[in-house]
């Protein structure tokens, strides 16, 4: 099983309600996020180009800030999904630092803090808080090792990007193009 | 041209808007355990090669400095973690991918062999020494009889160290300054230029053990030089990624630290100042010694708040 999550910059009006929703979801401290919204545009007046795309912690299969964690508290669950165990982190920092995404924080109690996937909500089938509340329903959550699931359909017919590719991390968040 | 905006707000404390999550602790700690790698390292190859009754200094008396020293160095580590109750975790597993795990065990097993290796020399630096307790003296007598083994093993644990001090930058990927593989011999060379310094810093005036250091640490700023070099010519011939970080030193916002704290004070300028003492021109060691020192911290400082400011 992996799963993976496709974000359909087509759809994606940047409305926020993805961020919120994490926030309220997993009780996420004020002044911090998990997730954010970036609005990148591309070329030179007046040929621009808008592209807007929700992020957040990529899940990489080949992800340094497991490498790099000295305690194993940054590891890989079933499913490919990156967590961190706060009662193994000593807060030494080094998997931020190695995060070329930059999608990890220091929780105001000293651990490191991430996306999850909403974890508690995919162990029970539901989709993660951002898919279920988003308003345009441009994102999408699944296992990409199932051929018949709709993310694994969706990247078979779109054209798709990952964000730094040639980081080599091998990000699960697809960008729909 | 790409702009890219978050709008939805992110201020994650730290991170954004630029990374500045490794503030002084890490480059202090880093300086320390390449200053007492260096200084253990210097002392066990002499010891080893049967020199040391030669360099008393070096061998004898700066390294009784090295266990505070190190402790020091831990106590900023331990200052930097977030989450410090946990710290103990860190010894509960042993992570071969990890450089800090490396980091941690290599200091849990060096710490209580730098307190031997001091506590064997300190009688013969310090003659009047009385230990509190027979006991103690009986254990000390008792250890010297292992010199050798003990020397083997600081030299291979010292040189882990001092490689662990810039290996820990430069297995980040996401960093563009640090991914690069100079800099485990750049801060082992500091780290013994360092240590020079240190040991300069207690040679007596017109020693030969001082004459011997100057030439030790010129040789020693002269490859620091070298790898400097190479450190920049290495980001500019890179990816598009290191190339833009090695503006930062080249007409960014640490250029003029980089090029006057660590090159010209820290590099250029003690090196001059050690040519001059050897053509016998007198020059109070003290001024090349601490220029070395600062700019041996501020090599670590400078490399570790432009890594965190350059990415993808």
């Amino acid at each position: 099983m992996r799963y993976a999550m496709a974000i359909d910059t087509k759809k994606c009006v940047g409305c926020s309600d993805c961020v919120v929703a994490c926030q309220v979801e997993n009780n996420v401290p004020i002044g911090h996020c998990r997730d954010w919204v970036v609005e990148a545009t591309s070329g030179t007046y007046p040929d621009l180009s808008l592209e807007i795309r929700s992020e957040r912690c990529n899940h990489c299969t080949n992800a340094p800030c497991v490498r790099c964690c000295p305690t194993e508290a940054s590891h890989i669950v079933d499913g490919g999904i990156v967590v961190v165990d706060h009662d193994e982190c000593i807060g030494c920092k080094a998997c931020i630092t190695s995060c070329p995404y930059d999608a990890r924080f220091v929780h105001p109690e000293g651990y490191v803090d991430k996306c999850t996937f909403c974890i508690h909500r995919v162990e029970k089938g539901e989709n993660p808080a951002c898919v279920s509340v988003c308003p345009t329903k441009c994102m999408y959550f699944g296992d990409t090792d199932d051929p018949n699931s709709e993310i694994s359909q969706l990247l078979r017919k779109r054209k798709w990007k990952t964000l730094i590719p040639e980081a080599g991390t091998e990000p699960n968040i697809y960008y729909l193009t | 041209m790409i702009e890219q905006i978050i709008t939805s707000g992110k201020h994650n404390i730290g991170i954004d808007p630029v990374l500045s999550i490794w503030p002084w602790e890490v480059p202090a700690d880093l300086f320390l355990a390449g200053l007492v790698s260096g200084l253990l390292i210097i002392s066990t190859f002499l010891t080893l090669i049967g020199k040391r009754h030669d360099y008393p200094i070096a061998v004898k008396k700066a390294p009784i400095f090295a266990p505070f020293l190190l402790l020091i160095a831990l106590f900023f580590l331990f200052l930097d973690l977030s989450h410090k109750m946990y710290f103990w975790q860190l010894y509960t597993n042993i992570r071969w991918t990890s450089p800090m795990s490396w980091g941690a065990w290599t200091y849990l097993f060096l710490t209580p062999l730098t307190f031997i290796w001091a506590a064997i020399h300190l009688k013969t630096a310090y003659p009047n020494w009385k230990w509190p307790y027979e006991w103690m003296e009986n254990t000390i007598e008792y250890l010297k009889q292992y010199r050798t083994g003990l020397a083997w093993a600081i030299l291979g644990l010292s040189l882990t160290l001092s490689m662990y001090t810039g290996i820990l930058l430069s297995a980040f990927n996401a960093r563009p300054i640090w991914n690069s593989a100079i800099l485990g011999p750049l801060f082992l060379t500091s780290g013994l230029t360092s240590a020079t310094a240190f040991i300069l810093l207690n040679c007596p005036k017109g020693s030969n053990e001082k004459k011997l250091f100057c030439t030790v640490s010129l040789i020693s700023l002269g490859v620091q030089t070298f790898l400097i070099i190479h450190l920049i010519m290495g980001y500019l011939s890179s990816d598009l990624a290191q190339v833009k970080a090695a503006d930062l030193f080249l007409g960014g916002e640490f250029t003029t630290s980089f090029w006057i704290m660590i090159v010209a004070l820290g590099t250029l300028i003690p090196a001059y100042l050690h040519v001059l003492y050897l053509k016998k021109i007198k020059v109070p060691v003290i001024i090349p010694s601490i220029l070395i020192l600062t700019g041996g911290f501020f090599l670590r400082y400078i490399l570790v708040e432009a890594g965190q400011i350059s990415h993808w």
